[in-house]
């Protein structure tokens, strides 16, 4: 079942604009984009500070020397597929199918959680090796694109667990259901930013 | 264990803080006690504190700006007697240290604890009353916006008790604002003030935006959506789409202060004018998220008050909507003279040129609206026609300043301060006042002294003339801005008159106290029966004043633009239907308070003050307490309080006869 | 006596559309399996051209920009359902005016700071050559 979609029409004449307040599913939804959509130019200003900072190594280390693609493409495919699984807890939630439900969702936290510990890793390296982001204005941008994204990342882990937990307690209620079609709203939106910051990040250096 | 935080943060060496926070702490503690006494907390929290009623919190956001315009003018009264003062030889009385503490808070408070809550609190009180529905898309999510605004507020005067505040201007440059120059907390204040706030702000945009796309009453398409409607929306679009600019360069100059980061500091790399660039970037949209919804209320008001519907009705959308656009394309004039190349300020000055266009478009429709009218003299219309006068003035100077040669000379100096305050006076803040004086009978039931208000707009109009047309001059004559003070002592006799400005301002906020004094005291003989009290043209006016909590008691079924004029003009033909049987009503479901809102603040106030400060473990406290009281509203099932149709129909049978709705069942 | 909500309507079946709800148009789990499947041949055509010879070394950005932009529509239609139907018009707008301001931050910037940058050279030599 789908909620907030083509159903018998109002009139069919009258526009959508005309029909009166819409939905709370429809509100909802459309405010959670609205957020989305801000979160997403948060993210601009970050990748507008990294694209300028990003040659400011302080004669310290750069991308080329500290970034390492098969590693990437690693954590590149967990999100990747978390997604995929996402949007299968989608269809499950949609069913009203709970097993299905925890068992995606179960799925999506564990390639989630994946991405984060080589993420980490990956962090711990560079510092160690003395390219923290209070090395150079490069590395802070750095720090602070991949590091912001992390972070997105890690709080949607956390508000999975929390939906976990209100379907447990709460069941299927319109209003848990609204807040998982937001969730899966979110997870996708951090493959899309993510796709931004290989691409740019981790790819755009080039081999001279 | 309290981090930074030592006795030493309380300024008992410097007397005019010191006195100050002594004064404010007491009168803080007088009216906590007094209302405590007489026992109005329990009322206060019920229906104002946890209200998540757009009405309420309308309300509250203008209460908000009106307290926090009397300490962002307080400094400008300081800051124009100490230049009144310090010519030549003569030092005035601030210190340069205290100086700069007073116009940094000064803008700060102006823009962000002024303007903002003001402009957002009319757009709370009338959107949803326009619109024909019962509330904002997101209720609990209002309530939190303003109490998170609140808790921006609070720690912002903090910091006249408890540390210093920044000394960098209201928008904290680096590198001055960067550890290295203001290792102190001041700029920490500043930066998560406006952190929590913009949070805030944010939430409002969100908010608004989808309410006036997703919940219209029924037949109200978008042509035929008020046109305050239409410019709350761009206004909302902008907050949507520029508040997470400010918040992610904030962020970075906390992570530079914090945790060593290099993004603007000298060393290491940093850029310190990629900060500026991205705070302009915000910066100028936000001067268009406050004067937006206030051309919307002009356009409101001309036309009530005209008696004609208002002239270009579509030229008007389209206009706003380009002035939305455009607003994103100009941001490079904020900083002509860092060094851009001739060919980039020429774009950004003829971009900045190109929005005035449809500025201008906006003013000839508010005249042709007049022009042929029958036009009633009232306050909210004095402020519109004193606005559509110094408005033009500012707008022209804008264009000069717009010219990239032309700011080279004039960046940064007293013609800068007088263009911003000429636009943003002339434009938001009378806006704001025309808003008030027309909703304030809506939103109290009874309306506010005619007298008094012709006054403080008297006073408001010849104090700024004589506060900031002296200002043009001196900026010409080579006077910079935020001067402590100054060595040519030609400039002092213009800098008298400008205090005598301020003099005048000061007696028009005096004018509007007392009009609130004088209209509440007889407020018995000043009633809006009717709910309609100006011959209305939108949707609010067909409600009772005060409305009650569900707005309407059923949705209106709109059929043109100027939905109540029509409605009036229907049932001047037709008898209006008795009320009064209570088979005509249905029940209604309103959303339930909640404290989610100032419990957060709360939580939010001892975080902001606790990471100032580097207080650690009362930062995590804090953390956790939000993240608490956000899953405990997560787990509140019970969200809805129902109306029953009895008292609906109650309240419908009180209302006098005569009254015109023009509601359908 | 129905229930009227705070919408002041009986439960409305719109023809408007939340995002990332299924369309009637996508068929299950077949939609997000051919999104992995996009998604996965685009990501790994990203790396490849990020190290290869093959493509003159000017125009991987450009192919690179391209595919990320190909990736970001994969998921747009696959995983969010977002399409330019009626139902969707202000989905896709607000989308619209967020791509428009996404652009504008990043390249304006990038543009401006790379302006300032070159008409404020950090050498003596360079800056006498700027004055001739």
């Amino acid at each position: 079942m789908s909620l907030g979609t083509l159903a018998t029409p109002y009139e069919d004449d009258v526009p959508i604009s005309e029909r009166g307040p819409a939905s709370i599913d429809v509100t909802a939804g459309f405010g959670f984009w609205l957020f989305l959509l801000s979160d997403v130019v948060l993210f601009s200003a970050l990748f507008a500070a990294y694209a300028v900072l990003a040659n400011r190594t302080a004669g310290g280390p750069d991308g080329l020397h500290l970034f390492n693609r098969p590693y990437v493409l690693l954590e590149t495919a967990c999100l990747l597929f978390s997604s995929f699984t996402c949007g299968l807890m989608a269809l499950a939630f949609g069913r009203r199918s709970a097993p299905a439900t925890y068992l995606w969702a179960a799925v999506t936290f564990v390639l989630g959680a994946c991405f984060l510990g080589l993420e980490l890793s990956e962090f711990t390296r560079m510092i160690g090796e003395g390219a923290g982001p209070t090395r150079s204005a490069f590395l802070s941008a750095f720090f602070t694109l991949v590091g912001t994204h992390g972070l997105h990342v890690t709080t949607g882990l956390a508000w999975l667990v929390a939906m976990m937990a209100q379907v447990a307690t709460l069941g299927f209620r319109p209003v848990v259901i609204r807040r998982l079609l937001c969730y899966s709203l979110f997870w996708h939106a951090l493959d899309i930013v993510w796709i931004g910051v290989f691409t740019i990040v981790y790819l755009g250096p080039s081999h001279v | 264990m309290m981090g930074k935080l030592t006795w030493d943060a309380i300024p008992f060496d410097q007397p005019i803080p010191f006195v100050v926070s002594i004064v404010v702490v007491l009168g803080v503690v007088a009216i906590l006690a007094f209302t405590f006494f007489k026992g109005w907390w329990p009322y206060l929290w019920r229906e104002w504190i946890t209200s998540v009623d757009h009405k309420r919190i309308g309300i509250m956001y203008a209460l908000l700006a009106f307290v926090m315009l009397l300490r962002g003018f307080s400094d400008a009264i300081m800051m124009r007697s100490q230049q009144a003062l310090a010519a030549g030889d003569a030092q005035g009385y601030l210190p340069p240290d205290h100086y700069n503490q007073i116009f940094s808070a000064h803008g700060t408070i102006m823009i962000f604890f002024v303007a903002m809550p003001f402009v957002i609190g009319l757009m709370n009180f009338v959107v949803p009353l326009q619109l024909g529905v019962r509330d904002v898309a997101f209720p609990v999510l209002n309530s939190v916006s303003f109490w998170l605004t609140c808790s921006g507020a609070l720690l912002i005067n903090l910091s006249l008790f408890i540390g210093v505040f920044a000394r960098t201007g209201w928008l904290v440059y680096p590198p001055l604002s960067e550890l290295a120059f203001s290792p102190d907390v001041g700029v920490d204040y500043y930066l998560w003030a406006l952190q929590i706030s913009g949070a805030g702000t944010l939430m409002t945009g969100i908010n608004f935006t989808t309410t006036i796309l997703k919940l219209r009453a029924p037949g109200m398409g978008y042509g035929r959506m008020p046109i305050f409607c239409w410019t709350a929306l761009s206004s909302n679009l902008l907050i949507v789409a520029a508040f997470p600019i400010l918040t992610a360069t904030l962020a970075m100059l906390l992570l530079d202060r914090y945790l060593g980061f290099h993004f603007f500091t000298n060393d290491g790399g940093g850029n310190a004018m990629m900060y500026i660039n991205l705070i302009w970037a915000w910066g100028h949209p936000e001067v268009y998220i406050l004067v937006l919804p206030a051309f919307g209320i002009y356009s409101e008001v001309i036309a009530t008050f005209s008696g004609k519907p208002l002239f270009g009705y579509r030229s008007m959308i389209v206009a706003t909507l380009g002035i939305c656009v455009l607003s994103f394309m100009v941001w490079l004039h904020h900083f002509f003279t860092m060094g851009a190349g001739a060919d980039v300020n020429a774009f950004f000055g003829v971009m900045t040129m190109v929005i005035a266009v449809p500025t201008g478009v906006k003013v000839f429709n508010w005249l042709f609206t007049l022009y042929g009218g029958r036009v009633r003299f009232t306050t909210p219309l004095l402020w519109s026609l004193g606005f559509i006068c110094t408005f033009v003035i500012g707008g022209m100077t804008g264009v000069l300043l717009a010219i990239p040669p032309a700011d080279f000379v004039l960046h940064n100096s007293l013609f800068l301060v007088a263009h911003f305050h000429n636009v943003i006076i002339g434009g938001v803040l009378f806006g704001a006042f025309a808003g008030y004086t027309y909703w304030f009978p809506k939103a109290f039931g009874f309306t506010l002294d005619e007298r008094w208000g012709k006054a403080a707009f008297w006073c408001w109009l010849i104090g700024f003339y004589l506060a900031f047309m002296p200002l043009y001059v001196l900026g010409l004559m080579g006077a910079t801005r935020r001067m402590q003070h100054y060595s040519d002592v030609g400039w002092q006799p213009l800098m008298l008159v400008a205090m005598v400005g301020a003099l005048f301002i000061l007696a028009g906020i005096g004018c509007l106290a007392l009009q609130l004094w004088v209209s509440i005291r007889g407020r018995a003989f000043r009633r809006d029966l009717t709910g309609d009290p100006w011959n209305g043209r939108t949707l609010e006016w067909s409600t009772a004043s005060p409305p009650p909590p569900w707005n309407f008691a059923a949705l209106p079924q709109v059929e043109g633009t100027d939905a109540y004029w029509g409605m009036k003009l229907i049932a001047r033909q037709e008898r209006a239907r008795a009320a009064g049987e209570p088979s005509r009503w249905q029940a209604i479901h309103m959303p339930k308070n909640s404290a989610v809102g100032v419990v957060m603040a709360f939580f939010t106030t001892f975080g902001g003050f606790a990471l100032i400060w580097h207080i650690w473990w009362l930062a995590i406290v804090g953390a956790i307490g939000v993240i608490i009281t956000a899953l405990t509203q997560a787990w509140r099932v019970e969200t809805e309080v129902e109306i029953p149709a009895e008292q609906i129909a109650a309240f419908e049978r009180s209302r006098p006869q005569g009254a015109i709705r023009g509601e359908i069942a | 006596m129905s229930e009227q909500s705070m919408s002041g309507r009986t439960e409305t079946r719109a023809h408007d559309a939340a995002p990332g709800v299924e369309r009637p148009t996508h068929h299950g789990a077949l939609g997000y399996l051919t999104g992995l499947g996009f998604a996965i041949v685009l990501t790994l055509a990203s790396f490849w051209a990020a190290g290869t010879e093959s493509v003159w070394g000017p125009g991987v950005p450009v192919l690179l920009a391209a595919l990320a932009i190909a990736q970001m529509g994969v998921h747009v239609v696959f995983f969010f359902h977002i399409s330019s139907g009626p139902g969707d018009t202000n989905n896709f707008l607000a989308l619209a005016f967020g791509v428009f301001v996404v652009g504008l931050v990043v390249f304006g910037s990038m543009l401006i700071m790379a302006n300032l940058d070159a008409n404020m050279p950090m050498s003596m030599e360079h800056l006498m050559e700027m004055q001739r």
